[in-house]
């Protein structure tokens, strides 16, 4: 039976997918699409977040996936495609035939890419666990319970060398032997989903679009570490995801893979879902376990690690989301198959999600070692309206802004933390020359100022103190000694902060003084924003070529500072402007601009 | 409907309540998915069942994002200002919704009809700006459009009737 899938993840959902699939199902139900007929259904997110709704029409062992959908173009695919035989080139992104040969207008995005993580993401249907187990899902399980020993397990993961993939890169074969070597009787498998980072999407679009693969991996992990119960810990704001889960942990206990005696290999494992409340503190692991417990999630003193004593006081592993959906394919396909992809001591592929000043945003997985070049460039279509590369921010408010001239820098646990920045979870923001570093380094140290849980002094205090200095100098009011300022208080907060958040929260600042000096020192020294993003260094100007005359603006300037008639071009007086900014925000043509 | 089920679940979860570690979460979270906001009278529910102290309770409410104190309008906007969202002009947009309903953020419009927040991601990145509306999520935003949006719900709120009594209903 040919198949309409519609893609129907969180960015799906925001760019109209649920009206496509009304639409598309109403036209079904009228036998829009021919004598043939066509199975709708749904899948998740391919990654292409730019070009959605998608629509794909699958059909002879070929894929057919046009982007853009609107209601009237489903109309058209119903029409012209399904019932005429009839392709409608012009709207596919990306195109697959039985024999392999890839088409379509973005077949570059995913020419790149090598999906293993990713590898059921806009392909299965993520509520269906049949589509799921015919995808080859489960298998690694049956092994794990059937053919294989617990250490073996952990020797596959050893070999296979997958590192921690939310940001810290710890060996995961490694810490689970930790957790396994720790006795019972009572062990907890714990998922961290607490996808905190403003701008890393990649959990939430695994959790969406393939919940079994983690969910296999958690079970797996309890086989190897001697663990009967698993928590997943997912962020609230994510209502798609955990109702995906939900579906996926009750068609899981159905068909007993969840549960007593799965299989009937007398091994027990099930998994309960926490949803967190907002704090994105709760992303570091104490902090997570106190949450869960009922807690302020605040961080405790570790040692004792988590795998002597962690949730509960009890022996626990934590991992992140992508690191559980490498667990099935790695055990599928043996570790020497995941080992040939990435760098020596990098193995595998991550995932990143491409945003900012990107042409094509989205999600793409790329073996490690890939450079930002290739990312920002070959997958993610070069900077958005021809402006000029200027860097990329990687691994959130605790990783840097790495500038475009080391864009040739290799992906991996090795080669990022050399430029200041971290690998981080995946989030991957492309900045072009309109954006302000300083203005960047304020806003990330503002995100950690406001989310430090304030158990230790350096970071509740310290990140308060390092962002007045920026706010004074992003005002104008900046002095040359802030800059030594700055850097001693970084240092004092890395070396005096007990949990990551406070260790890592100077690192933006710290690689915009390190790359962006000349900027910075030109807002304290010249009173000038180069990028023409500090609201109070740059001029209000009016386009000639938008203005209408309407008036608006000189009737919302607080100070009188726009002149102008009825119908005629409006200017601003400098000598007067107070630079509120309050013309821009209220100019319904967009005529008003910084300079 | 949907409204009496919530609260059948918040009291389904207090009366159910058996002395298991770990229930303040989600019994704070049904709080107040039932009142829209959590009262005074539900801290005192949840610490009378759990016999933890209200203080602590209080303690936990305030630490974390999710829960008000306060109730919240009728139509809760969320402006995301989120790393991607902020680099495609976020700053401007949030400054055009303050104007645009005359609070500030985290504040409620007197009538009772909006609520505006800032979060730090909605996920959509690749839409950015972006801005929530109740469910509903508006990408590729402009100061304009974002106006224009938000017109068109204060015309119907008004239209329709005087807004219903605040928090009382769904979030």
């Amino acid at each position: 039976m040919r198949k309409i899938i519609v893609g129907m993840g969180t960015c799906g959902l925001s760019a109209g997918a649920r009206e496509v699939h009304q639409t598309i199902a109403e036209l079904l139900a009228q036998g829009a699409a021919g004598p043939q007929g066509a199975e709708l259904s749904i899948t998740s997110c391919l990654g292409m977040c730019y070009r959605e709704p998608l629509v794909e029409v699958r059909e002879d062992g070929g894929r057919i996936i046009y982007g853009e959908v609107k209601p009237d173009r489903a109309r058209d695919i119903v029409e012209k495609h399904l019932k005429g035989g009839q392709v409608i080139t012009e709207w596919v992104v990306y195109s697959e035939d039985a024999a392999g040969n890839v088409g379509g207008s973005e077949k570059d995005f995913l020419a790149l890419q090598k999906r293993i993580v990713l590898r059921n993401c806009g392909v299965i249907n993520p509520e269906s666990l049949e589509e799921y187990e015919a995808a080859g899902g489960y298998r690694a399980l049956r092994q794990a319970l059937f053919e294989m020993t617990p250490d073996g397990i952990i020797a596959e993961v050893k070999a296979s060398g997958l590192r921690g993939r939310g940001g810290a890169g710890f060996p995961t074969g490694q810490k689970w032997s930790f957790a396994a070597a720790n006795a019972g009787p009572v062990k907890y498998v714990v998922c961290n989903a607490d996808e905190g980072d403003p701008g890393a999407f990649m959990d939430r679009s695994v959790l969406e679009g393939d919940p079994h693969a983690v969910l296999e991996g958690m079970i797996i992990c309890g086989r190897a570490i001697g663990s009967s119960f698993g928590y997943i810990y997912c962020r609230a704001e994510y209502p798609l995801a955990i109702k995906r889960l939900n579906t996926a942990i009750a068609d899981a206990r159905r068909k007993g893979y969840l549960g007593k005696d799965i299989l009937g290999s007398g091994h027990d494992f099930d998994i309960k879902i926490k949803q967190g409340a907002g704090a994105f503190v709760c992303g570091e692991e104490t902090a997570l376990f106190a949450s869960i417990e009922g807690e302020r999630g605040m961080p405790r003193l570790r040692p004792p690690f988590p795998a002597e004593k962690g949730l509960w006081q009890k022996p626990t592993n934590n991992n992140n989301v992508e690191t559980y959906a490498n667990i099935p394919w790695i055990l599928v396909n043996g570790a020497p198959a995941y080992a040939a992809f990435g760098t020596e001591k990098s193995r595998g592929t991550k995932v990143f999600a491409l945003a900012g000043s990107v042409n094509r945003g989205g999600l793409a997985e790329v073996p490690m070692g890939t450079t930002i070049n290739q990312l920002v460039f070959g997958i993610g279509g070069g900077i958005k309206g021809g402006r000029k590369f200027k860097g990329v921010q990687m691994g959130g408010p605790s990783g840097g802004c790495i500038p475009h001239h080391l864009g040739e820098t290799p992906v991996d646990f090795e080669n990022i933390p050399k430029t200041g920045a971290i690998m981080g979870s995946g989030g991957m923001i492309v900045m072009d020359e309109t954006t302000c570093m300083v203005d960047i380094a304020r806003f990330f140290l503002n995100f950690t100022q406001d989310e430090s849980c304030g158990k230790c002094t350096f970071c509740r205090i310290g990140t308060l103190r390092m962002l007045e200095i920026l706010e004074r100098i992003t005002r104008g009011e900046g002095a040359l000694d802030d800059v030594a300022k700055l850097q001693s208080l970084s240092a004092q907060i890395k070396e005096a902060s007990l949990c990551g958040l406070g260790q890592t929260a100077p690192n933006p600042v710290l690689t915009t003084l390190r790359y962006f000096m000349g900027e910075c020192l030109e807002h304290i020294n010249h009173k000038k924003c180069p990028a023409k993003s500090c609201a109070l260094l740059v001029a209000y100007r009016i386009d000639p070529a938008k203005c209408t005359g309407c008036t608006l603006c000189a009737r919302n300037c607080a100070s009188n500072a726009i002149r102008g008639k009825v119908k005629e071009l409006h200017v601003v007086d400098d000598v007067l402007c107070i630079k509120c900014g309050k013309c821009i925000t209220s100019c319904t043509f967009g005529a008003v601009y910084k300079d | 409907m949907a409204n009496e089920t919530k609260g059948a679940d918040f009291t389904y979860r207090l009366w159910r309540y058996n002395g298991a570690q770990g229930e303040l979460i989600p019994l704070l979270q049904s709080a107040q998915e039932h009142f829209g906001y959590i009262p005074r009278r539900a801290i005192k529910y949840i610490s009378g069942v759990t016999n933890i102290p209200e203080s602590s309770v209080y303690g936990v409410i305030t630490f974390y994002n999710q829960f008000r104190l306060q109730p919240m309008g009728e139509h809760v906007i969320r402006l995301c200002v989120g790393t991607a969202c902020h680099v495609s002009g976020a700053k401007l947009l949030v400054d055009t919704v303050i104007d645009e309903l005359g609070i500030e953020v985290g504040g409620t419009t007197e009538d009772g009809v909006f609520t505006l927040f800032t979060v730090a991601c909605l996920g959509c990145c690749s839409l950015a700006p972006v801005m929530m509306v109740d469910e509903e999520t508006h990408g590729r935003l402009t100061p304009a459009a974002a106006r224009k949006i938000i017109r068109a719900m204060r015309r119907r709120a008004k239209e329709q009737k005087p807004p219903a009594k605040v928090g009382s209903g769904e979030i």
